[in-house]
């Protein structure tokens, strides 16, 4: 009697969980599917040449400004948050290592990995957008770059503390002072990871809606000034898709669709990076 | 009572009242040994005897981590004639640390070239000449009996080596510098014997050139490649001699315990 009970149980079990993953990833698919093939039906390759098609015309038009835009914005937080990101997390891996102040540093960065993007951007708003009398580029960029930051101190301190100290004290006992050591042997050693990790925080970045309204907000026109209002994907796809025009519905889900190649391809750059490290140290 | 061997043949390290702490606790206490030119010394005891820590006050390994202090002196007798405190606390340590070298228990490689692993130290004493530095190099390789089996592939991870090759890749990687003594921290304790006898080998060849100090928990290692051995016995130098005459007639009773394998 006990006996089936626990083999009924155990199967219940057995059941919940297939259940549940397949629950997850039907959505999953399910939206993936949906992207792709609006995003292809709707394919033409105009919209890398075209900019946004005035209201009420027939023609597709085409979202140059906006993935133009999109990488500028994405490029330039990239520009402001790696140095800053890596720099940080080599200073709590390699000086500040376990001290009182480090660790609080570490706690706060972490921390600000959870704050809501869309505070960052309130923030941004009044430090950079309402000051100089303009939504920016800068402003967006920035915004993102904050998101950013945090997520590779977080990965840099990690990768740096798991190289041994053995091969550190193989640099030092060779005469080499501690910034060689650092540059050379230990950002070597941890490089795979701290490069999977880049990737990830740029994957989840470009992605992001809210930390750009209040800062490079949106523009229709195609702009280079960095200084001035500027579109995004995600921006584009916030005002399209809620758009009445056809044409402009059509846009959305090719900015969807190329959206979320990006960041796929973002997000498999960093898997095969870890995966090669964990071949190559055997 | 510690006996320690009056050595005739000229020196080129002598410690001196040695004295390590790390915080309040005392590891080593007053060790006084003399380190003759062109010999390999051993250091051998049980675990935990402080024989690492000795060697790692050869070049200041402890300075890297908070709260060790040193006592007493440890002299460097140059080839000029020359005499430093290796403990002086105003000494150059990166540059005394390129004229005693050090390898340790298990290889460690630079996530670089093989090429590249040999040559960090002569970069770092500023060689950028690409003819010198292949010359060195190749010296190096050749001094740690590994060019030949590394020769046409230099520019390969040095991850791709075995670990033996790995262990003589960080030997030419320390000799490589030319320093007048090599620390060795028990450097064939990850390898297989066949890999083991090719270090001991290099070890004898290597003692032509430069000083060696290794330590050892394995006596019969000691006995094959060494000219002098101190045994070691928590934190003090119990006995220090040339090595046959320790091995046949200890002084010290702890000492014969120790090699008659009656503890330890």
């Amino acid at each position: 009697m006990g006996e089936k009970i626990r083999k009924i149980k155990n199967i219940l079990f057995y059941v919940f969980t297939i259940f549940s993953a397949v629950f997850g990833l039907f959505f999953l698919f399910w939206i993936l599917f949906t992207i792709v093939i609006k995003g292809i039906t709707n394919f033409n390759f105009q919209v890398f040449f075209k900019d946004a098609p005035p209201p009420g015309s027939e023609d597709l038009g085409g979202l140059r400004y906006a993935i133009v835009g999109h990488f500028i914005i994405v490029g330039l937080a990239i520009l402001i948050g790696i140095p800053i990101g890596v720099l940080a997390g080599t200073y709590l891996a390699e000086y500040g290592k376990d001290s009182k102040i480090t660790n609080i540093i570490r706690t706060l960065s972490d921390i600000l990995t959870s704050v809501p993007s869309i505070i960052v951007g309130l923030f941004i708003y009044a430090i950079l957008v309402k000051p100089f009398g303009s939504f920016s580029a800068i402003a967006g960029a920035v915004a993102l770059a904050i998101l950013m930051i945090p997520i590779i101190v977080r990965v840099t301190d990690d990768m740096l503390s798991m190289v041994p100290k053995e091969l550190r004290e193989a640099a030092y006992a060779l005469g080499a002072p501690k910034w060689i050591v650092i540059t050379k042997v230990t950002y070597r050693a941890a490089l795979a990871g701290i490069l999977t990790g880049i990737a990830l925080a740029v994957a989840r970045i470009a992605g992001e809606t809210a930390p750009l309204i209040f800062t490079s907000f949106n523009n229709n026109y195609f702009s280079l000034d960095l200084t001035k209002p500027m579109a995004s994907l995600t921006m584009t796809i916030y005002q399209f898709a809620g758009s009445p025009f056809k044409n402009w519905q059509a846009l959305a889900w090719v900015g969807a669709f190329i959206l979320t190649i990006f960041v796929l391809a973002l997000n498999l750059l960093g898997k095969y990076i870890a995966h090669k490290k964990a071949h190559k140290m055997r | 009572m510690a006996y320690i061997v009056d050595v005739k043949e000229p020196l080129r390290l002598k410690v001196d009242n040695l004295n390590f702490f790390y915080g309040d606790k005392k590891i080593l206490h007053d060790i006084n040994m003399p380190i003759p030119k062109n010999k390999v010394v051993a250091l051998i005891g049980p675990s935990g005897c402080g024989k690492t820590t000795l060697l790692r006050c050869f070049n200041r390994m402890h300075d890297l981590y908070p709260g060790n202090r040193y006592e007493g002196n440890i002299w460097l007798f140059e080839e000029d004639g020359k005499k430093i405190n290796i403990l002086d606390k105003k000494i150059d340590v990166l540059k005394l640390r390129s004229k005693i070298g050090m390898v340790f228990q298990k290889p460690t490689p630079f996530p670089m070239s093989i090429f590249d692993n040999v040559a960090f130290g002569l970069r770092l004493k500023g060689i950028k000449n690409k003819t010198e530095l292949e010359d060195r190099v190749e010296k190096a390789l050749k001094d740690a009996a590994l060019w030949d089996e590394v020769k046409d592939e230099l520019h390969k991870s040095a991850y791709s080596l075995s670990g033996g090759q790995q262990q003589r890749l960080c030997i030419a990687r320390a000799i490589a510098v030319e320093p007048e003594v090599l620390l060795l921290d028990e450097p064939t304790s990850a390898l297989d014997p066949i890999s083991t006898a090719k270090i001991e080998e290099l070890i004898v060849d290597l003692k032509d050139k430069l000083t060696i100090l290794i330590v050892t928990h394995n006596m019969q290692q000691a006995g094959r490649v060494s000219d002098y051995t101190g045994f070691m016995y928590m934190g003090k130098l119990i006995e220090f001699n040339k090595t046959k005459e320790m091995f046949i007639s200890p002084k010290e009773k702890l000492t014969e315990k120790y090699i008659t394998g009656r503890f330890g």
